[in-house]
């Protein structure tokens, strides 16, 4: 579905130096990547702000041209083919929204119907499905700037999927939705992936979307890949340290213990961080023989911390 | 492929109309004062011939006529194109990617963009007062006289809309540009009311040559009204307003295609 060879993508940024001169730099956004993408997969990518992220969605959806190497998505050269690739994707961008402002929701996907070239019956059992499942119904026909967030963006969702595109790029589909509109988009998304084979693509900075709706992950950073696999090999790939909390009969000055240091104390609890090389199980031993403890627990290593490890090492592929 | 666009056109902007359809008292007011605030500048007009019997060697007809033809011009390309000049806000406002992403030309997507029969409100004092101007013309109507007077009134809607996209593409460089784009579209449209002669000289050099906004009711004009050229031209260029919009439509393209494409290669 998506093939990507090689591919770099540089700006040149024009910085004022003096009063009239202007300097010319290249920064480069993303740097000779290769991925490619089967049909029906759903895939997280991920990364820091500024790592090329957005740079690379753009460069598949046909808005950005890549300065070198070969971008096809569903056969077609994205850049080239921008209007013929358009009836074939769908394009949700989670910071802004592609829906008008002044239009109630229905006018708005009416609008998209025609764009699409979508015919009337067909759209209306589409509406009517979308509506379902993603719980429109209590706001089609209020304008598009009353719409809460969640709202919002289950609007943008619905939007993106009136011609029923075979691949759906998100981009930061859940930033800054709560707990309840995150759940009703994830849900909505692996049942799409699942029931209609639909190849998804999402960016994000929610490691929640990527633990509950991605079986592959891509994680680019400083304009590079990564990393590219599945969340459990990503897990065992990068060394995070495993924390050890230990709950102390009494406030006590920090644990000294071989192997291990403390990285936070609360009151009588302390968190000792264990790196991978040391053996839990003689730190948790030494801990217990030495102090007065009441309850010890030991955490794997969280998904935010695999990435925050893998952000500052680049583990390569 | 111009079929097409223009079928999506009117799709597309049917469906912004029906939804502005939606909110009747609101609608009927802006076309009111749209309508008003358009009068105004004939208002201004009357008002000079108050204190003269003539405007440039021009009679109140004969200025009633020119406003109405450049009115009319001016309004159905403001129907038409008028959102064009939105451009840069849709470029700050990082809206342009949406638009990138359907499969329909972002010119055609931002022309239809809100349209509705406000627009409408500039059409009807501007083409009454064509009307009004037409039997009250001392002239000698020939057939070539007769044909002239619609073609001006085409050639001007070309020449303007042209002219509008180029101005707008000017917002691909400097994003802030909507300013410039303007004092092209409303300072052209407003110029061309007026006979073009009380200018001076100068000025009708660079509106022949340089912005040619001579060519959307000026030039034929001189023809339909049987008046020397002032800067003594062939005869040829009062019926050149097809070639210098078709020109400027080329212009505008380049421009579009060549902005568009630095827009996809550089990111917002």
């Amino acid at each position: 579905m998506i093939e990507v060879d090689d591919v770099s993508k540089s700006f040149t940024v024009r910085r004022r130096t003096g009063r009239l001169r202007r300097s010319r730099t290249l920064v480069g956004a993303v740097d000779r990547i290769s991925f490619t993408v089967a049909a029906g997969e759903f895939v997280g990518y991920l990364g820091p702000n500024g790592a090329g992220k957005s740079t690379t969605i753009k460069m598949l959806t046909g808005i950005l041209t890549p300065s070198s190497g070969r971008v096809r998505v569903g056969g077609l050269d994205p850049s080239r083919q921008r209007t013929a690739l358009a009836r074939r994707i769908g394009v949700v961008f989670g910071q802004r929204t592609t829906l008008w402002w002044d239009l109630p929701l229905r006018d708005s996907l009416t609008l998209i119907r025609h764009l699409y070239r979508v015919d009337r019956s067909t759209h209306r059992s589409r509406l009517a499905e979308l509506t379902e499942l993603l719980d429109l119904g209590a706001f089609l026909d209020t304008p598009v700037r009353q719409l809460s967030l969640g709202q919002r963006m289950r609007g943008d969702l619905a939007a993106a999927l009136v011609h029923d595109p075979e691949l759906l790029v998100l981009d930061e589909p859940t930033i800054g939705l709560d707990v309840v509109s995150k759940a009703t988009v994830r849900g909505f998304l692996t049942r799409l992936n699942a029931e209609q084979g639909t190849t998804i693509l999402l960016t994000t900075h929610d490691l929640g979307d990527i633990e509950r709706l991605c079986r592959r992950v891509m994680v680019i950073d400083h304009g590079r890949l990564a990393y590219d696999g599945s969340l459990q090999d990503l897990r065992a790939t990068v060394d995070a340290d495993r924390i050890l909390i230990v709950d102390l009969a009494r406030a006590a000055a920090p644990i000294e213990v071989d192997g291990a240091r403390v990285v936070r104390t609360d009151g009588p609890r302390q968190w000792l961080a264990i790196p991978p090389a040391v053996n839990a199980a003689t730190v948790v031993a030494a801990v217990a023989g030495r102090y007065d403890v009441e309850d010890i627990a030991l955490r794997e290593p969280g998904i935010e911390d695999v990435i925050t490890r893998l952000y500052r090492t680049g583990v390569p592929i | 492929m111009v079929a097409e666009s223009v079928r999506m056109y009117v799709v597309l902007a049917g469906t912004w109309m029906r939804a502005a359809a939606q909110y009747p008292a609101s609608m009927v007011m802006l076309v009111v004062t749209q309508a008003a605030v358009t009068s105004l500048d004939l208002a201004a007009i009357l008002i000079i011939f108050v204190h003269t019997p003539r405007l440039g060697g021009f009679s109140l007809p004969e200025v009633m006529f020119l406003y109405g033809t450049a009115g009319v011009s001016f309004s159905v390309a403001d129907i038409l194109l008028g959102t064009a000049e939105r451009l840069g806000e849709h470029i700050r406002q990082g809206t342009l990617d949406a638009l990138l992403v359907r499969p329909v030309s972002p010119l055609l997507q931002i022309a239809t963009e809100d349209f509705s029969p406000r627009r409408i409100g500039k059409l009807v004092p501007t083409g009454a007062v064509l009307v009004l101007s037409l039997p009250r013309l001392d002239v000698h109507w020939t057939p070539d006289r007769i044909a002239l007077v619609p073609l001006m009134v085409a050639g001007g809607i070309w020449i303007f809309s042209a002219l509008w996209v180029l101005s707008a593409t000017w917002q691909f460089a400097v994003v802030d540009g909507k300013q410039a784009t303007n004092s092209v579209t409303y300072g052209g449209g407003y110029l061309t009311q007026y006979p073009l002669s009380i200018f001076g000289r100068d000025a009708l050099r660079a509106l022949t040559w340089v912005l040619p906004l001579a060519f959307v009711n000026w030039e034929p004009a001189l023809r339909v009204l049987d008046r020397p050229d002032p800067l003594g031209l062939p005869v040829f260029f009062h019926f050149a307003s097809p070639l210098v919009a078709a020109v400027l439509s080329l212009l505008a393209a380049l421009a579009w295609r060549t902005g568009l494409r630095r827009y996809r290669s550089t990111g917002s």
